[in-house]
């Protein structure tokens, strides 16, 4: 056989041992397996490699500290989805079969991957926590039993963003006559808070401008002109990746103030404040969680996971989107061991850790007793309302860092629930399903 | 009348940031007749490798900006020996897809090398508006893209130079037009093929650092090759000239486009058939629109060379 032939087999010989070798973290008898779709390389990598990197690095604080929940052990697995739908597809198949408990709840951290895989989380009864993103009228449990935005949705971000401005206004009064503008990504994304901030407008009086920014958003010269033109009072960023920190970028170029631009939180970590230098200085964001690592949880996670040389990347510690992470992973444990509760302290399936999600109430106290203080808002989820919270918070990115610049609020929570309802009610009569309580 | 202006002057100089990166394209086409599929990822590796290196050892500019430039170098002569030399005289369709590969190579290699971090890059221009044509004229023009487009136009003189005066760049030519033939009349070409991906590397990371101090660095650098393809369509995939007086007309029309066309388009169709869609957005296709009908007007682009085949 020649030289290079056998080096060929060797290589396809050791890549195959070593693809049927399961990772440490990987599923192991008698354990909760958590599938994780996530993404730490392609154009949203650094997004996805910290708020992957707080989840990964919370479920290992849990087994550290606590050898898991009530003495069951997590075990995960991480599969890349490059933030690429097919992709996300490929890995939530891959992912369910893994274990005989299933994947315990999948996040997507991707609307598209969302809506790919909705129907059949249904079908495989797997439940998706979709914190902060994906379908908003899935907030209403009745008719998407199996999808959870938990925490609060896009619609709660944007009349919490129009509240805020209105407050910088001194008053919601104030903000008759005014022009905001929605700086959107031109995708099923950047078109979710289209109805409810038409509904603003037109309930507060204020005109409303809507630009889209063709995907990726690295070239917004004409947008910004337009903007320029027509000579706002504020402007709500929906950006996502290289789009933010673009739009600060060419807003220092035409001269609009920062301080007068307030973006969602998909728009406002420090990966799209540090990439725009100095223009980011003065920018307001929505925040589903607070930044720093001022929390007992945190000072946790780097004491039995960071300092035992077992966490990801120091640096992120302490980062918008690595809190999120570590929130996401807190939710999914709690949701567990809520199941535990009814179903024994045992693996529990995705069935029972749906009633577990559904059931869950993390009130300020347990958020404290959870090391995590006022870094999330106290969430109590229902059947009717599978966000659990609804509230949102501001920060200000100062140069260096984000500061807090509000409480935690929420926005107008009637108008969105009440648009929430007919959304979800004209989505079960197209799919003929019977909205229901199923626990 | 001034905000049409400020349009188009911002247009025509987002064109001249497009036509960076489709100056690597033109480089490697000339050389090889090959579209180089990894011109993004080149872009990509060059501005991370650029503040990879600042970053780790604390270099200033002008110490980072030699050390990628040789890593640069050393990329195009590896990808002579490894990618191209096999390839010599295989038809064109696989050295296209051997760019492809190297396209996900590359951009795998320097996320592995460097992390997926976003990184600012501060090449001590602000792009910010030149405040005296802001107060005369009331006219608003970027400091940035006008030392971008200076940037642009010393490349294009410098390349222009390059392929017409030098035996080099007339041996280029040659290589493009026939490999064998080339071989035959004694043109080194494994020796071409190294220096022209070299030159394309060097342009690359002029490009990477331009578009990196404008959005940051991250993996976003390697979509701003998609703009470059209309600007090729139109310019010419052979010719320098083209590649900055196709940027020029697609910055300018889709800037253009962008501003007006939704607005007239939908009072058009709310007037004549009643129909009310917002139509805004336009930017993200209009430049390939263009070159399409361009393609069926003057398919080898404005400044580019006629090929008539004997049958």
């Amino acid at each position: 056989m020649q030289p290079w032939k056998r080096t060929l087999i060797g290589l396809v010989a050791g890549l195959a041992a070593a693809a049927s070798t399961v990772p440490a973290s990987a599923q192991q008898a008698g354990t909760q397996f958590i599938g994780i779709t996530g993404y730490r390389v392609g154009p949203y990598g650094a997004n996805g490699a910290a708020f992957f990197g707080g989840f990964t690095d919370y479920l290992a604080m849990i087994n550290e500290r606590d050898g898991g929940v009530n003495g069951v052990k997590l075990s995960w697995e991480e599969c890349e989805t490059e933030y690429n739908n097919a992709k996300g597809v490929e890995c939530y198949e891959r992912l369910k079969t893994k274990s005989a408990t299933g994947p315990t709840a999948i996040h997507p951290m991707s609307t598209g991957i969302t809506y790919a895989i909705l129907d059949k989380a249904v079908t495989d009864k797997i439940p998706l926590i979709t914190l902060g993103y994906g379908r908003t009228d899935a907030t209403d449990g009745r008719v998407f039993p199996w999808v959870f935005p938990i925490l609060s949705n896009y619609w709660d971000a944007a009349t919490g963003i129009v509240k805020f401005i209105g407050e910088k206004e001194g008053g919601a009064a104030n903000l008759k006559g005014k022009k905001i503008v929605l700086l959107y990504h031109d995708s099923a994304y950047g078109k979710e808070p289209h109805p409810v901030l038409e509904a603003e407008a037109k309930k507060l009086g204020f005109d409303l401008k809507m630009i889209p920014v063709p995907h990726p958003g690295n070239e917004q010269q004409s947008q910004w002109l337009q903007i320029r033109q027509y000579q706002p009072n504020w402007v709500i960023l929906w950006g996502w990746g290289v789009m933010s920190a673009t739009a600060l970028q060419t807003a220092q170029k035409v001269g609009f103030p920062r301080d007068k631009m307030v973006g969602n939180w998909w728009a406002g970590s420090e990966i799209d404040t540090v990439a725009a230098g100095p223009a980011a200085t003065g920018y307001y964001a929505a925040s589903l969680n607070l930044a720093g690592k001022g929390f007992p949880v945190v000072k946790d996670i780097e004491d039995k996971v960071y300092a035992k040389g077992k966490g990801g990347d120091a640096k992120l510690i302490g980062t918008v989107l690595w809190n999120r992470g570590v929130g996401a992973a807190m939710i999914t444990v709690e949701a567990v061991r809520k199941a535990q509760e009814k179903y024994g302290k045992k693996p529990v399936s995705g069935e029972q850790v749906r009633w577990g999600i559904e059931n869950l109430k993390l009130d300020a106290g347990r958020m404290k007793a959870l090391g995590f203080n006022t870094m999330l808002p106290p969430l109590e989820v229902s059947c009717q309302d599978h966000g659990g919270s609804g509230q949102v918070r501001f920060q200000q990115w100062t140069g260096t860092e984000w500061k807090s610049a509000s409480d935690w609020m929420k926005g107008d929570s009637a108008l969105v629930r009440k648009m929430i309802e007919e959304s979800a009610a004209k989505y079960a009569a197209e799919k003929g399903i019977k909205p229901g309580c199923a626990s | 009348m001034n905000f049409f202006f400020e349009v188009l002057i911002g247009g025509l100089l987002a064109g001249v940031m497009y036509s960076l990166v489709a100056l690597g394209f033109v480089l490697i086409y000339k050389a090889s007749g090959v579209f180089n599929f990894a011109q993004g990822a080149m872009v990509f590796l060059a501005a991370l490798t650029f503040v990879g290196l600042q970053e780790k050892f604390g270099l200033p500019l002008w110490g980072a900006f030699p050390l990628t430039l040789g890593v640069m170098v050393l990329l195009g002569i590896g990808i002579e020996r490894v990618v191209l030399r096999p390839l010599v005289n295989q038809p064109q369709i696989t050295l296209f897809m051997a760019t492809i590969g190297l396209a996900f190579f590359l951009e795998g290699v320097a996320q592995i090398v460097w992390g997926t971090d976003v990184r600012r890059l501060d090449l001590g221009l602000q792009d910010e508006p030149i405040e005296s044509i802001m107060t005369n004229f009331n006219l608003l023009v970027s400091k940035f893209d006008l030392a971008a487009a200076f940037v642009a136009g010393v490349l294009v003189a410098v390349l222009a130079v390059f392929f017409n005066k030098t035996r080099i760049g007339r041996a280029l030519r040659a290589v493009a037009d026939d490999h064998q033939a080339a071989l035959a009349v004694g043109i080194p070409l494994k020796q071409i093929w190294a220096i022209v991906w070299s030159v394309a590397g060097f342009v690359a990371l002029v490009a990477g650092l331009l578009w990196g101090a404008r959005n940051g660095v991250q993996f976003a650098l390697t979509f701003v090759a998609l703009k470059a393809l209309p600007v090729l369509i139109l310019g010419g995939f052979e010719s320098v000239l083209g590649a900055i007086v196709g940027g020029l007309i697609v910055g300018a029309s889709e800037k253009l486009a962008e501003v007006y066309l939704p607005a007239l388009m939908s009072e058009f169709l709310l007037k004549h058939y009643d129909i009310s869609i917002n139509l805004a957005g336009i930017e993200g296709w209009f430049a390939y629109m263009l070159a399409l009908v361009f393609l069926l007007v003057r398919p080898e682009g404005l400044f580019g060379e006629r090929h008539i085949d004997r049958v």
